[in-house]
């Protein structure tokens, strides 16, 4: 995949994403290939994806249930969870289960119309890579997307929300 | 009153610079329409038939004297001089430049204020009592958990693109005068047996398209639990609320859809993973919020020549009974500065009257304002004995109109001539109500009338709960206006019915008219309009209404 960024930095890397619907086959993959297949040709078949040279990773839908993917957890290295357009947000949810609920912690991914503005956010509750939308610009670090130095909620990232932080007890 | 901390001041200054950082780039061709539209959206920013409109958040209603002159001064220096109140509480401006807009941001953010999540599809500004803190009827002081929400739902980072936008009002007293059911979620603070502060919550009411009475899913919420219990019921409605449809995407179709009992059900589910998780409220919390809203020093009730000026003046007595409440405070008053002149578009205030107004929060009070969601402004603490002086001044200023409660207290959204949703204009069919109804002795035997009027089935002027609804349809390219009757808000929340074929404008007023009479001929002794309403149904005023010759 190409424009990943990440805690380390902006890269291409080797992952291939597979966009297939639920109903097509996947296409041939070359054994040593890392590839992303959809959620349910992962769980048809992850006992001879999973055997392949290459790693395999999964993507979930916007509408996706990250807790169908809890019993295989240890075989992925990688989730990644699409937008199919930014102003979709049941992805922010699902990554936010993924962590705290299901404490999945592999790399999780933000792939689709997923660009600089939106970082921040989507780092809080729980992804660590991105891959920025093309045709846009390219932060070359990840600190640079981060407009606010503080936040009320608890999050993945920082669990106590700012009242139980900045309110002195006693 | 809320004061910010560094924290938060500096959370609204980084909002400011991440919103200029994003119109820079729309301007220059780094984000498109498409991409920049929600992003502005999410900072109270349409695109207007004229121009660009701002709104403002005036977070649960209250401003403080020296906020509402910046209002004044960006009224006059980025707009033309006047500002708009709206039925959620908040500011709109109607004429302002997109490429100024950060600026005015940033004047906002001097005086601790934002239009963060004035629009969009997140949480917007939690509502509620005009009159906390000094109503007689009040259990639960409902500001502070206003502020709690505020800070919970301001740029929550799991909530930011909700299926549709949210509204979440609040209320702590017996009388809902926060429009508790026909919000996303109503809170209602309440006691618990051993006299804990907790909430019945109500979920999924709403006006717009599908008007609907929100149902209560949980009688008793402690208060402790919430955030938790909010972040349950937001993480359903993102999770499952409809995205396909936009017209079916508020919570209550999600609602209707699990039915109150599947969906109470699977917020409590999730909540079982949250529950005392983190952002539960120990009681020190909820003291540190409180801290900013307790009583200020009354001095001791005076109330000079209070009782002969209103003997001696009817003027001055019927405003003081229509336009002013008593608190719980003795010999002080909340006077209710009335924005229905006839004449002067529902809500809408000038630079000028809020500098006035601001003076006198400070000469008269402790320096604080409170915008009712009926578009009026309240002016909360004022001694008896500084009413009549108040009344004069305010009646220069064009404020002392005695109709609070009444048919010309019109609730009624900008339409036509500001909206680019309407179907048709509000604003001068109320004035022509205004200006048919203008016999004050006619008014006040009419008595308690709330009417209503949206430019289009959003319901911004929240007609379905206006005793008498009006709402502006499009015919054929024409401006028509149907008819509701029947509509309450408070308690007993009621949805009004439409009464057959709609309008033309010109005929508003005769329509009107003709319900008005039936209402004349038929009421009991001190029935109100709604009461009568309601025990004759609205066939009699459907007959004379709709009667061939009459
Ligand atoms: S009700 Fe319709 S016309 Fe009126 S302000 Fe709302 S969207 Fe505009």
């Amino acid at each position: 995949m190409q424009n990943i960024i990440d805690q380390a930095g902006l890269r291409d890397d080797r992952w291939q994403l597979l966009r297939v619907e639920p109903g097509e086959t996947l296409p041939e993959i070359a054994e040593d290939q890392d590839v992303i297949v959809p959620v349910t040709h992962w769980l048809a078949d992850h006992a001879r994806l999973g055997a392949r040279q290459g790693r395999t990773a999964v993507w979930l839908a916007a509408d996706g249930d990250p807790a169908v993917l809890q019993s295989t957890f240890n075989l992925l290295p990688l989730i990644a969870i699409d937008f199919p357009s930014f102003t979709d947000g049941r992805g922010y949810s699902s990554a936010r289960l993924l962590r705290e609920r299901y404490s999945y912690a592999g790399e999780l991914r933000a792939i689709g119309d997923v660009w600089h503005d939106h970082l921040q956010a989507l780092w809080l509750v729980g992804f660590d890579s991105f891959e920025i939308k093309s045709g846009k610009p390219l932060p070359q670090d990840i600190q640079a997307a981060r407009p606010f130095s503080e936040h009320y909620q608890a999050s993945f990232r920082q669990p106590w929300p700012l009242f139980r932080r900045c309110i002195n007890h006693g | 009153m809320y004061q910010y901390n560094e924290i938060d001041q500096r959370i609204v200054d980084e909002r400011v610079a991440q919103f200029r950082d994003q119109t820079e780039r729309f301007l220059t061709g780094g984000l498109s329409e498409d991409e920049f539209r929600p992003l502005r959206l999410m900072n109270g920013l349409y695109i207007q038939r004229h121009a660009p409109m701002l709104r403002v958040a005036i977070p649960y209603g209250m401003l403080a004297a020296r906020q509402l002159r910046k209002l004044a001064e960006i009224a006059r220096r980025f707009d033309r001089g006047y500002g708009h109140f709206t039925t959620r509480q908040n500011m709109q401006f109607n004429w302002v430049q997109l490429p100024q807009v950060p600026d005015i941001l940033a004047e906002l953010a001097t005086v601790q204020m934002h239009a963060i999540q004035t629009s969009g599809n997140c949480v917007r500004n939690t509502t509620t009592d005009a009159f906390a803190g000094v109503a007689a009827d009040e259990i639960v002081d409902p500001r502070p958990w206003c502020e709690i929400i505020r800070q919970w739902s301001t740029l929550h980072p799991e909530f930011a693109f909700l299926p549709r936008k949210f509204k979440i009002a609040v209320s702590g007293s017996i009388d809902d005068r926060a429009a508790t059911l026909v919000h996303d979620i109503g809170l209602t603070a309440c006691l618990g047996a051993t006299g804990e502060v907790g909430f019945q919550v109500a979920i999924g009411g709403g006006l717009g398209r599908t008007p609907i009475v929100g149902d209560v899913i949980k009688p008793f919420l402690p208060a402790r639990h919430l955030l938790t219990y909010l972040d349950a019921v937001l993480r359903i409605y993102n999770r499952f609320g409809r995205r396909d449809n936009k017209y079916k995407a508020r919570i209550k179709i999600l609602v209707k859809a699990m039915t109150p009992e599947g969906f109470a059900a699977k917020v409590e589910d999730e909540w079982l993973h949250l529950q005392d998780g983190p952002a539960t409220l120990s009681d020190e919390h909820v003291r540190h919020y409180a801290d900013f809203f307790t009583e200020p020093d009354y001095p001791a009730p005076d109330s000079g020549d209070f009782a002969a000026r209103r003997a001696d003046d009817l003027a001055f007595d019927r405003w003081v009974e229509r336009n002013t409440r008593p608190q719980r405070q003795t010999g002080f008053r909340s006077v209710i500065l009335s924005l229905k002149k006839t004449g002067v578009p529902p809500g809408d205030i000038t630079a000028e009257q809020m500098e006035a107004v601001a003076d006198w929060a400070e000469r008269f009070a402790f320096g604080e304002v409170r915008i009712a969601h009926e578009q009026n402004l309240i002016l909360p603490d004022i001694s008896e004995r500084d009413l009549h002086t108040l009344w004069q001044l305010a009646r220069a200023q064009g404020f002392a109109t005695p109709n609070i409660g009444l048919l010309t207290d019109i609730i009624c959204c900008p339409g036509g001539d500001f909206c680019s949703l309407a179907n048709a204009k509000s604003i001068p069919v109320a004035e022509a109500i205004q200006r048919r109804f203008d016999d004050l002795d006619y008014l006040y035997d009419l008595g308690s009338i709330q009417l209503n009027m949206s430019g289009c089935m959003n319901a911004c002027g929240h007609h379905h709960i206006g005793n008498i609804g009006i709402l502006g349809v499009d015919k054929n390219g024409e401006e028509w206006y149907q008819i509701l009757l029947g509509g309450s808000q408070g308690n007993q929340a009621a949805i009004g019915k439409v009464i057959g074929p709609s309008f033309a404008r010109e005929s508003i007023p005769d329509v009107i008219e003709k319900i008005l009479q039936v209402f004349v001929e038929r009421r009991l002794p001190d029935e109100a309009f709604l009461e009568a309403v309601q025990r004759l149904g609205a066939e009699p005023f459907k007959e004379r209404v709709y009667a061939k010759h009459h």
